[in-house]
């Protein structure tokens, strides 16, 4: 799904933050190449 | 969704091409996902940021997606989302992508 892909994470702090997202993507075999946490406090 | 961030997209979109890019989200629920999904597809809905009226129709996914666990070494998954599948309305969130996704077939 993400074998040779480029990806864009969205995270969101109440939910899933980018950095956690984005080391799943990694291991996954994407590569992050824009990761954000929007906060909505 | 923030409007710089809005703006990073198509930059990131122009500078790589939206057919090599894959959109994951991590928003915590339906509504949220539906929203950030629904910008990434067919345009910023609330037309306030640099995505208004830009249709990337960019493939976009949940990170709580079944699809994308399978993707993920297990433990590697456990360990960075684990919890949060069993914390987040998993079903919704996931129907509310797949809503999204439909219209646009």
């Amino acid at each position: 799904m993400f074998d040779g892909k480029k990806v864009i994470v969205l995270g969101e702090r109440d939910g899933v933050a980018a950095p956690a997202i984005a080391a799943c993507v990694r291991g996954a075999g994407g590569q992050v190449v824009l990761a954000v946490t929007e906060c909505f406090a | 969704m923030d409007l710089q961030n809005q703006q990073a997209i198509l930059e990131a979109t122009r500078q790589h091409g939206k057919e090599n890019l894959v959109v994951l989200l991590g928003a915590p629920d339906a509504e949220s996902s539906a929203m950030a999904a629904e910008t990434v597809v067919s345009g910023d809905p609330t037309y306030a940021g640099p995505l208004a009226g830009v249709q990337l129709d960019l493939p976009v996914f949940h990170v709580l997606e079944e699809s994308v666990r399978e993707a993920v070494p297990r433990q590697l998954y456990e360990a960075e989302v684990g919890i949060m599948g069993a914390v987040l309305d998993k079903a919704a969130i996931v129907a509310s992508l797949e809503a999204v996704r439909a219209r646009v077939r």
